[in-house]
């Protein structure tokens, strides 16, 4: 149950300080904004819903990114790192706070974003949207954890992405997959099962991230 | 440390005299392929050097679970090395494959062979795996993100390879099947025998590396102690 509790205030400070600061998440709006008026112009005549659908996910993918970049930034600009990891709970509830942030505010970026797509290229169906919850979470649980492993390094938020894509690519499958075939169960199936086994990997391994 | 470990000169020799015999096989024992021809003989060295990478990250991952458990510092060591091993095999892999696509069906790269592409994704993250790596300070914590990172690694591996598997079926409705050969006799002693080559050279490779590495360790050691 502290556990719990831990998680909560650590994941409230966080959207606590987004709120005061406004400093990611319209970032992550305006981003997503632009790159929906960019790939208009980079797909040529009438673009297809399957090619747009694939737009859609590399627009959610390195909208995801911008956020994940700056998810453990504060800590290290006002340097909080160390009193985090020596409060006296669980290590891994600070990597479950973040993850809880950041898909805060991926989903309140999404909020916006997919509706825009509607708007702009096609419709989406509810497949997609399940879809959508699905890679968010792994999305959010593997990038917050390559986040604070990157915010440690000399290249900082260069490495994150250099991360952070190759682990992505099995969720941009199941993704796309789900929002483009008929049946999507087999890849909503497999979202799950990526998220289960990434977040299991993650809440285990946090501890040496953050600890020496 | 106690244990007795298979001279390097010995094993050096019988990677010479594996590798040639290998050569040997593949050239001049296994028939050719009744579609594909003399071309799919280097499948016998494309499938062995993949085979080599996989043990080669398999055991980077073990080496890093066991730095991770047991706080062993020789395992950090080992464990970049066998990253390292399995990312040079890795190159050959991807080298193998684009000459074989090129062969058979004349494009250099060819995204319906799920082993190739896997092994694409798998080279991507392990450039990664060095960027990160020489981007932190040697250390306790370079030791421990590089183990966790490459623990990550073998879960990918089925992961990634369930994903392009998946792929397929919104990719390539066709399923190129690869003629299956029927996998006996003389096919089977050549594979076997490049197979051994393979990983007995892998392994003097990184016995060979390790064993400079730890070399430099020690004379940074002593450089420390006179200084």
């Amino acid at each position: 149950m502290t556990y719990v509790r831990d998680v909560g205030a650590l994941a409230r400070k966080d959207l606590l300080l987004e709120l005061r600061a406004r400093d990611t998440l319209p970032a992550m709006l305006l981003f997503v904004a632009a790159i929906f008026v960019v790939f208009h112009f980079a797909l040529p005549g009438t673009p297809s819903k399957l090619e747009t659908t694939g737009f859609l996910w590399v627009a959610i993918l390195f909208t995801a990114l911008l956020g994940l970049g700056r998810a453990f930034v504060p800590e290290r600009e006002q340097r909080t790192m160390d009193g985090l990891v020596l409060a006296p709970c669980d290590r891994s509830a600070i990597w479950l706070a973040k993850s809880l942030a950041t898909l805060a505010f991926l989903a309140a970026a999404e909020v916006v974003a997919l509706p825009l797509y509607a708007l702009f290229f096609h419709g989406l169906g509810g497949a997609a949207v399940a879809a959508v919850i699905l890679a968010d979470l792994g999305i959010c649980a593997v990038g917050t954890f390559l986040g604070a492993m990157a915010v440690v390094t000399r290249a900082r938020d260069l490495l994150l992405p250099l991360l952070f894509l190759p682990l992505a690519m099995p969720i941009v499958v199941g993704a796309v997959g789900a929002t483009v075939v008929d049946s999507p169960g087999r890849y909503l199936g497999f979202l799950a099962l990526y998220d289960l086994l990434f977040a299991v990997v993650c809440w285990a391994s946090f501890e040496y991230v953050v600890a020496e | 440390m106690g244990r007795t470990r298979i001279p390097l000169p010995a094993l050096a020799v019988s990677s010479v005299v594996l590798v040639t015999t290998a050569l040997a096989f593949v050239f001049f024992v296994a028939p050719n392929d009744q579609s594909l021809g003399f071309s799919q003989r280097i499948f016998y060295f494309h499938v062995s050097i993949a085979f080599a990478a996989y043990a080669c990250f398999i055991c980077g991952a073990w080496q890093a679970l066991r730095h991770l458990w047991k706080r062993d510092p020789r395992a950090d060591l080992a464990s970049y090395v066998c990253v390292h091993q399995g990312l040079i095999f890795g190159t050959m892999v991807l080298i193998t494959g684009s000459i074989w696509a090129k062969v058979a069906w004349g494009r250099w790269w060819i995204w319906s062979e799920d082993e190739l592409v896997l092994f694409l994704v798998l080279y991507l993250f392990y450039c990664a795996y060095f960027m990160l790596r020489f981007s932190v300070d040697p250390g306790p914590q370079r030791a421990n993100l590089s183990a966790v990172y490459a623990l990550f690694g073998v879960v990918l591996i089925p992961v990634s390879f369930s994903a392009i598997r998946l792929a397929r079926a919104y990719f390539h409705p066709q399923v190129f099947t690869l003629h299956g050969p029927n996998f006996g006799g003389w096919i089977l002693v050549t594979y076997c025998m490049a197979q051994a080559a393979m990983l007995v050279l892998a392994y003097t490779l990184y016995r060979l590396e390790i064993g400079g590495k730890r070399l430099d360790v020690r004379l940074r050691r002593l450089r420390e102690a006179l200084a």
